[in-house]
């Protein structure tokens, strides 16, 4: 087991080494020229251009300032940001808790919506629920989520005005930012201030919804298939005839026998959810006006903020791989013929 | 003296209305307390379906119809699934042919035992445990007390076929079917969990329906003996009967091919051809196109299954004539 | 196949119905039993119907304005009129003229991304799989690494090294989807090359290349056409998310997302602006995904148990 984990971290270093040369590349490649981008384009100084120049390192060839960067990122300077001149990684951490908050949400969402959905179609196979289950996930699978979102806002807030249209809160409420979700800190608010901050939960509540649901659908549009096929693969099993040639309920065999072993290709499903919900958290971010890292990132690339897009890819490109060596090693403490291998 | 097990004219229908097909085609079976009963045939005969149409195992896939499913004076097939399930697993038990995929790999050998004395018999967990120690014991699984604990890919597969009988056998059944239980095993381990099944068999004088396409083993140890072919039963009888006179030329050919009548000879006996699949049925006898004495009649008319006593063969051409039959 | 008539004890032939289907025709069936793949198809032919005849079938021109018409409701709507059946858009221009003319974007968009990749995703999984320890590593570690980004984002910041335009958004959707093809192929090859006929081509003689081509990779065709199916449907949605964050095609083009970035402000007043283009996205990607489950259910037996 533990040399197992070993393995998959020896793999981990290259790969990162990989990122870090595809983002720096990435950035090196785009035309124009950063320098003049940032002193404004105008009758520059050519002084002042090669000052610049020597501070951003950009008169050094190019594998020095590959090897300055990597450097850097060892120590864990992750550049600060063109336009607002923090640092890169200040502004992540700032910012990723509202995505983590809001991907949670949507993956529970997802998950516990998602599985519900394919157990359900796998038991009552060829049925209506069925063809329903199977049509609902794959219109989710098959929506553009930025028009979807768009189309539950103009239903649910507009039209109906149930729910808010974006941010995370309402103004009104006054919620100081001790963890970053909103939800533990609307909490707080409520304890600290419970006259003028009553409600401030429920708000954040109802900010989380519509968005949850948005990022929430190709979670749940992916699990409930997956969760359906892999019942139905395992009902196929022999050891589930043999559950049944022991003359147990219908419902031992499905809750004891079944579901245990289908939901080992589940989790794994479930992990790998990641790469969508940061990919979805881009669009979802634009369209709720949620300060999330999606959000940060998109406006960076608009900003020509290099040292935003470039880290900014770096840290999520490293997060998906740590969180994807996560679901491996749950995957083998999971599967007892992988965690018992002799 | 009254049949622990009488089946009559079983079939199950794959396909679909237009296209039907007959996996199991009017198959008449008797079991009588502790009696061991042969199931011989080819792959495509349908033994087994017609056993997993019996216990309810098919689930759905396919239309089973039958005259009569009497169990122990029950008719099966009015029973409810509740009152059925009552019977399954714990008077009627099936083992099947890999043990290696019969387990649920996820859950401990002890606790799989375990859970077939907790639901049929109720049994509370210290009881349970002792229990599955003494069935481990007594299907000659060495420590058992360590093994309970044991995954079943951490056993070998004579060990789960074990484990497997033992489960079967947890709730004393009248009736023990076996489906092909040693097929998948080493030719050593064949030998020890036939024997186990044997002993078992007498010691708790439970009826045994062995499932197999080795004609060896039927002729050595029981008493009367099914011979299916293409879903259908060929013929029937007591085992010295069948396999020192048999009727069928389908039962001729299969004991001719067996290594050790063919001794002396330069070439194995074999019959050419194969069994009929979903697509290509022959309008008469199902064996005709293989049969080395088929007639005219053959091709054209399917025989019926004619009964004299303890015997019954379906065949217009039978090797020994009906006169001696009768006797 | 067989089935021997027998010896001199019969005269007559033996009658035996043989009826095997063959692979053409349990194919057709079985996708055309398929009620969703069907209609998933139908749909598709009359989308690609409109792009290609759009230009004759098109009520108006894409890119006019009509000053007089701006945000103009749908026919069946007060205030709206026949001449633009599903209304106008906040610069005048009708909508179902500029969804008809947005199929021929994103439909040739799609494929030509989709075939922009799949030669060098077949040729490269064809070489991880020959070569396991040397290509093969060395592909499967920049697969890892391309995969490691969201799809959308790793095409975004494509876009931004490339800047906004339809041949960009097609290379960088391609290359966005050559991981995938890359290990699909690979994948496929590799479990064929462990299969007993590789083997015994191998052992009477046959080179590299003719492995490769024809042992191998005919067999790895199933599973690479229903990837491609859901490639091309993927690669719609991702041209439509680029179009609708101002990276992909840029207005006043009519691209289904494109046209969706400037309706954001009209959800209150006009819905039919956010709406149409949406919904055709929806309904293309739907039908193209249906005939990629289709066909693959047709395609592999041993997936149909399971799906």
């Amino acid at each position: 087991m533990f040399s197992f984990i070993l393995r998959r971290l020896a793999i981990l270093i290259p790969t990162f080494f990989g990122i870090t040369i595809l983002t720096f590349l990435l950035i090196h490649l785009i035309p124009g020229d950063p320098v003049m981008t940032m002193l404004g384009e105008r009758n520059i100084d050519p002084e002042m251009y090669k000052s610049m120049m020597a501070r951003l390192g950009l008169d050094q060839p190019l594998h020095m300032q590959y090897l300055h960067y990597l450097g850097g990122l060892l120590q864990g300077d992750f550049g600060k940001s063109f336009s607002s001149q923090s640092s890169v990684w200040g502004e992540f951490a700032a910012l990723f808790p509202a995505t983590l908050e809001l991907g949670i949400c949507a993956l529970l969402f997802g998950t516990v919506f998602g599985i519900l959905l394919g157990v359900l179609a796998a038991i009552k196979r060829g049925s209506i629920l069925d063809h329903g289950v199977m049509g609902l996930s794959l219109t989710g699978y098959s929506m553009p989520i930025f028009w979807w979102g768009l189309m539950l806002i103009m239903l649910f807030s507009s039209t109906l005005g149930w729910t808010p249209v974006s941010g995370r809160i309402s103004l009104t409420y006054d919620v100081q930012p001790y963890t970053g979700f909103m939800l533990i800190d609307s909490v707080i608010a409520q304890i600290q201030d419970p006259e003028y901050n009553s409600g401030a939960f429920l708000d954040a509540v109802m900010h989380l919804i519509l968005p949850s649901i948005v990022l929430g659908t190709i979670p749940l549009a992916v699990i409930s298939r997956m969760t359906r096929s892999s019942m139905l693969e395992v009902m196929g099993e022999d050891y589930v005839r043999t559950a049944k040639a022991k003359g147990l309920s219908p419902r031992r065999v499905i809750f004891v026998h079944t579901l245990r072993n289908a939901m080992i290709s589940v989790v794994t499903v479930i992990g790998l959810q990641i790469s969508t919900l940061i990919g979805g958290a881009v669009l979802t971010e634009t369209i709720f006006s949620w300060p999330g890292i999606g959000k940060w990132l998109v406006d960076a690339i608009f900003r020509r903020d290099y040292p935003v897009v470039q880290n900014g890819l770096l840290i999520v490109a490293i997060l998906i791989i740590l969180v994807n060596l996560t679901v491996d090693v749950v995957y083998g403490i999971v599967n007892p013929r992988i965690r018992h291998a002799r | 003296m009254m049949s622990l097990l009488s089946i009559q004219n079983l079939c199950v229908r794959f396909g679909t209305l237009e296209k039907p097909f007959l996996a199991v085609d009017g198959v008449d079976l008797n079991v009588d307390q502790g009696e061991l009963l042969g199931i011989v045939g080819e792959s495509g005969s349908g033994k087994s379906v017609s056993m997993m149409a019996m216990m309810g195992l098919l689930d759905g896939q396919g239309t089973v119809t039958a005259d009569q499913m009497l169990f122990d004076g029950k008719e099966l097939s009015s029973l409810g699934p509740r009152e059925k399930r009552r019977i399954i697993g714990k008077d009627i038990a099936m083992i099947f042919q890999d043990p290696m995929t019969a387990l649920n790999p996820s859950y401990t050998v002890g606790f799989q035992i375990e859970e077939v004395l907790k639901v049929h018999l109720g049994m509370d967990r210290k009881v349970r445990r002792q229990r599955a120690i003494k069935l481990m014991r007594e299907v000659e699984i060495p420590d058992p007390e360590r093994r309970l604990s044991a995954y079943p890919h951490q056993l070998s597969g004579g060990m789960s076929q074990r484990v497997a009988i033992a489960m079967a056998i947890a709730c004393e059944p009248r009736l023990l079917i076996a489906d092909e239980p040693t097929t998948a095993l080493d030719v050593t381990i064949q030998a020890q969990i036939m024997d186990l099944l044997l002993r078992l068999q007498k010691e708790r004088g439970m009826a045994l329906m062995m499932i197999t396409h080795d004609l060896a083993v039927v002729s050595e140890v029981a008493q009367r003996v099914v011979v299916m072919y293409a879903g259908q039963v060929a013929e029937t009888g007591l085992v010295q009967d069948v396999f020192f006179h048999p009727a069928h030329p389908y039962t001729r050919a299969l004991i001719e091919s067996i290594p050790e009548s063919c001794r002396g000879a330069r070439r194995l006996s074999t019959l050419p051809g194969i069994v009929p699949g979903q697509y290509d049925r022959p309008s008469g006898c199902l064996l005709s196109p293989r049969c080395p004495i088929a007639q005219e009649r053959c091709v054209v008319e399917r025989p019926e299954l004619i009964r004299y006593t303890s015997r019954a063969v379906r065949c217009h051409t039978p090797l020994i004539p009906l006169q001696e039959l009768k006797s | 196949m067989m089935n021997q008539v027998l010896s001199k004890n019969v005269s007559a032939a033996s009658v035996v119905e043989m009826s095997y289907p063959s692979p053409l025709r349990e194919f057709l069936s079985s996708f055309s039993n398929n009620k969703g793949a069907l209609a998933g198809f139908c749909f598709l032919v009359l989308m690609v119907l409109a792009a290609v005849l759009a230009p004759w079938l098109a009520p108006h021109d894409p890119l006019m304005q009509f000053r007089d018409h701006m945000l103009q409701p749908p026919t069946w709507q007060d205030g709206g009129s026949v001449s633009y059946l599903l209304g106008t858009d906040e610069a005048g221009r009708d909508i179902l003229s500029r969804l008809m003319h947005g199929a021929r974007l994103s439909l040739v968009i799609g494929f030509s991304a989709v075939i922009i990749t799949l030669l060098p995703g077949i040729l490269l999984g064809l070489a991880a799989a020959f070569f396991p320890n040397t290509a093969g590593r060395l592909l499967m570690r920049l697969a890892d690494i391309m995969m490691s980004l969201p799809s959308v984002l790793l095409a975004i910041a494509i876009m931004a090294v490339l800047g906004p335009g339809i041949t960009n958004a097609m290379i960088a959707i391609a290359v966005v989807g050559l991981p995938g093809y890359m290990r699909i192929v690979r994948a496929s090859a590799m479990s064929e090359l462990n299969k007993d006929y590789v083997m015994a081509s191998r052992v009477s003689g046959a080179g590299v290349l003719r492995l490769m081509f024809i042992a191998v990779l005919p067999n790895c065709m199933a599973p690479l056409i229903v990837q491609a199916t859901l490639g091309f449907s993927s690669a719609i949605l991702d041209i439509a998310a680029l179009g609708f964050l101002g990276l992909g095609v840029q207005p006043p083009a009519p691209e289904w997302g494109t046209m969706l970035a400037t309706a954001r402000d009209y959800i209150t007043s006009a819905w039919w602006v956010v709406t149409f283009p949406g919904l055709t996205i929806l309904l293309t990607v739907l039908a193209i995904n249906l005939v990629g489950d289709g066909l693959r259910d047709a395609l592999d037996p041993k997936l149909k148990r399971a799906a």
